[in-house]
């Protein structure tokens, strides 16, 4: 009997190791994305098996230099040092573009302020502008709303409206995107950023300039898709090169007409 | 037979008892042992350093001051204690924006000798870099890195914990927001919660308090996530109107919220205290011509106040250490709250909202075992004082 089952485990093992089978790691932001594309992927393919996990970007481009993962997901550009440590390692790290994802910037819709600048954005969520008269509101105080330091929404959005400094202490850190607009929609001088696919109509999503307020440009997946809007950050996909062959059958499923219908549909912008 | 299990018997709760008691001392013994590993942690992120021209003479920096230059807050090295020059920031992001991926090297090679002369040629500048880049090298300075002081974590008023290149962790903020909440929920829960269990104990007629009792324990039941979805589409927005605050999310939606929370257990309990007063006591003492209320505040509330009082610590025990409903009704602002009407932020939400992205055996990792053993002595402390207060009253009697 121990026997037999034992026969049954090695079959299951050399099986599982000859067919299609590849484990993808990394940022939460791509994983449904990831998850989505992979049920649909395995229902075309059914000798293929794909693992998907969460953890963080960090995580994931980790786990791709230990050879614990095939795939790592980011929502951000691999590190310079992250990158440094797989060359030293003689290993060679690819990156595809798997999606856009926007960030709109949103208000209390009865905000009068209807567009601000990257500059006044950083001011405002630095803590230096405190007010809305002097963005051309009202006399009321504003509001700051933001993610949790966890989370790779904050970390972008620190890094392309802040310029890498440190949000002021005193914002309100919510635990969820749902959390920010249920906050922005009750409080009337509030401002956060959710990603572009939680836009609703309860809150008032605001023009942005990166240009000193030349162009103002409203968040739209078209205006994304037409690289106008300016806060988009890219989702990668990081793989060794020597590995290419076989995780290029997911990738390439993810860029078919299919999988990019499906990208646009969870609220994604396709490559 | 029957004397052997009895053996047997008394073997298994040895056993079990023991096997508790020494899972709980390892438990505790894990939470110290990572906690007191933020000490050793270096002010600059692990693996890193801070570079600067051989013209500046500053020598140290705390990480105040780290955090404030990369900032851009000070400007000039006279802020610091330096020679009089503008700063200015490098990290090693900017490295592939300076230079081609050829002048690097395929491996990176030429990386360390490209820091080197950015430095060389800014004399203001103050680099970000790995120690591994730069190591050995005597054309820069580096800042001399000391470990994360115990006095600006335990009194320290700022909670940047992934702040780069220097995270801090001033632990005040958290603090002061676990009492501050915690004591008001209290303030609110006690009075409500003793006339309902003295009006179920005493006033109410069978019927009456066979429909409430169950009522009153279906709260207990309650996810803690839903209290707070009540909290955060309830509450928030109702002291919003009444207080006219510019922001709903208040350390007094939290309180309601944990009073509402903590009812259920001090009713429950002081109920049960109160209906355990004999009934002997309370025909001694109305027949001595006492009314109601006076048997009730004289004989029953002192015979029962320590059942009442445990009522009491273990409502305060579920406010202090209560996460979810917090963390989705106070704003979760790392700031000293100076009024119960401002955002501010508890050491359990904290610990819940940023374990899941902290590097295992990192300084943030370690950081918020140490909230953790914060939070332990305060329930510690709380628990004894109760201790205390009952062997008192025991004596008393």
């Amino acid at each position: 009997m121990r026997n037999c089952i034992f026969l049954v485990v090695v079959l299951l093992c050399s099986f599982s190791g000859t067919s299609l089978a590849q484990r993808i790691k990394g940022s939460d932001t791509v994983l449904p994305l990831t998850q989505t594309l992979s049920e649909m992927f395995m229902n075309e393919n059914p000798q293929a098996t794909v693992t998907v996990t969460g953890g963080g970007s960090g995580v994931g481009i980790s786990a791709l230099l230990d050879g614990t993962t095939d795939i790592a997901m980011a929502s951000r550009k691999i590190k310079f040092g992250e990158k440094m440590k797989m060359k030293q390692a003689g290993q060679n790290p690819c990156e595809v573009i798997v999606a856009y994802d926007a960030l709109a910037i949103i208000v209390n819709p009865s905000n009068p302020v209807s567009k601000l600048t990257r500059e006044q954005l950083e001011a405002i969520f630095r803590g230096k502008i405190t007010n809305w008269k002097e963005v051309g509101g009202e006399d009321a105080k504003i509001i700051v709303y933001s993610r949790e330091t966890s989370s790779g929404t904050y970390e972008f959005f620190k890094e392309s409206v802040l310029h890498n400094k440190n949000y002021m202490s005193s914002v309100l850190s919510m635990p969820a995107t749902g959390a920010i607009i249920q906050s922005v929609s009750q409080t009337r001088g509030a401002i956060g950023y959710v990603g572009l696919a939680y836009l609703n109509p309860m809150v008032k999503a605001i023009q942005v300039s990166y240009d000193q307020g030349k162009n103002y440009i409203a968040p739209s997946i078209e205006a994304a898709l037409k690289k106008e809007y300016p806060v988009v950050r890219p989702l990668y996909y990081y793989y060794e090169k020597t590995n290419e062959a076989a995780v290029m059958p997911f990738i390439n499923y993810t860029s078919s007409p299919e999988g990019q219908k499906k990208t646009l549909e969870m609220g994604f912008i396709p490559r | 037979m029957k004397k052997l299990i009895d053996i047997a018997a008394k073997r298994i709760f040895t056993v079990s008892g023991f096997t508790t008691s020494v899972v709980i001392l390892l438990i505790i013994a894990f939470l110290f042992t990572e906690a007191v590993g933020l000490f050793n942690q270096p002010v600059v992120e692990d693996g890193y350093v801070l570079a600067l021209n051989k013209q500046n003479d500053v020598k140290t920096l705390s990480a105040l001051q780290i955090k404030d230059l990369f900032d851009e807050e000070i400007t000039n090295w006279e802020e610091v204690g330096g020679k009089d020059m503008p700063v200015k920031v490098f990290r090693l992001e900017d490295l592939d924006k300076i230079y081609t991926e050829e002048q690097l090297g395929d491996e990176y090679q030429y990386a360390g000798d490209k820091i080197v002369e950015q430095i060389q040629d800014n004399p203001g500048m103050i680099a970000f870099v790995p120690t591994t880049l730069v190591e050995g090298r005597t054309e820069i300075n580096m800042i001399k890195d000391n470990t994360i002081p115990v006095k600006d974590v335990l009194f320290g008023t700022e909670w940047f914990p992934t702040a780069t290149p220097s995270p801090i962790f001033g632990i005040l903020p958290l603090l002061s927001g676990t009492i501050w909440v915690s004591f008001f929920a209290i303030l609110i829960a006690l009075p409500f919660g003793l006339a309902v269990s003295i009006y179920l104990a005493e006033v109410a007629n069978s019927k009456v308090r066979k429909a409430l009792k169950p009522i009153i324990e279906l709260l207990n039941g309650i996810p803690s996530v839903v209290y707070g979805f009540f909290g955060l589409a309830v509450i928030v927005p109702l002291l919003q109107r009444t207080f006219n605050l510019p922001v709903g999310e208040s350390g007094l939606a939290g309180s309601i919220v944990l009073a509402i929370m903590a009812l259920p257990t001090i009713i429950t309990v002081a109920e049960d205290a109160m209906r355990s007063c004999p009934r002997t006591m309370r025909e001694a003492s109305l027949a001595l011509g006492a009314t109601q209320w006076q048997t009730i505040y004289k004989v029953v509330i002192p015979f029962s106040i320590s059942g009442i009082t445990s009522g009491v610590v273990l409502g305060i025990g579920r406010a202090i250490g209560e996460t979810m409903a917090v963390l989705m009704v106070t704003g979760n602002a790392a700031v000293i709250p100076t009024s119960i009407l401002e955002p501010l932020r508890t050491i359990p939400a904290t610990i819940a909202a940023e374990l899941g992205e902290a590097p295992a055996g990192g300084a943030h990792y370690q950081s918020l075992f140490l909230l953790g053993v914060i939070l332990f002595f305060i329930t510690l402390i709380i628990n004894s004082c109760v201790e205390i207060v009952s062997a008192r009253n025991k004596l008393k009697r």
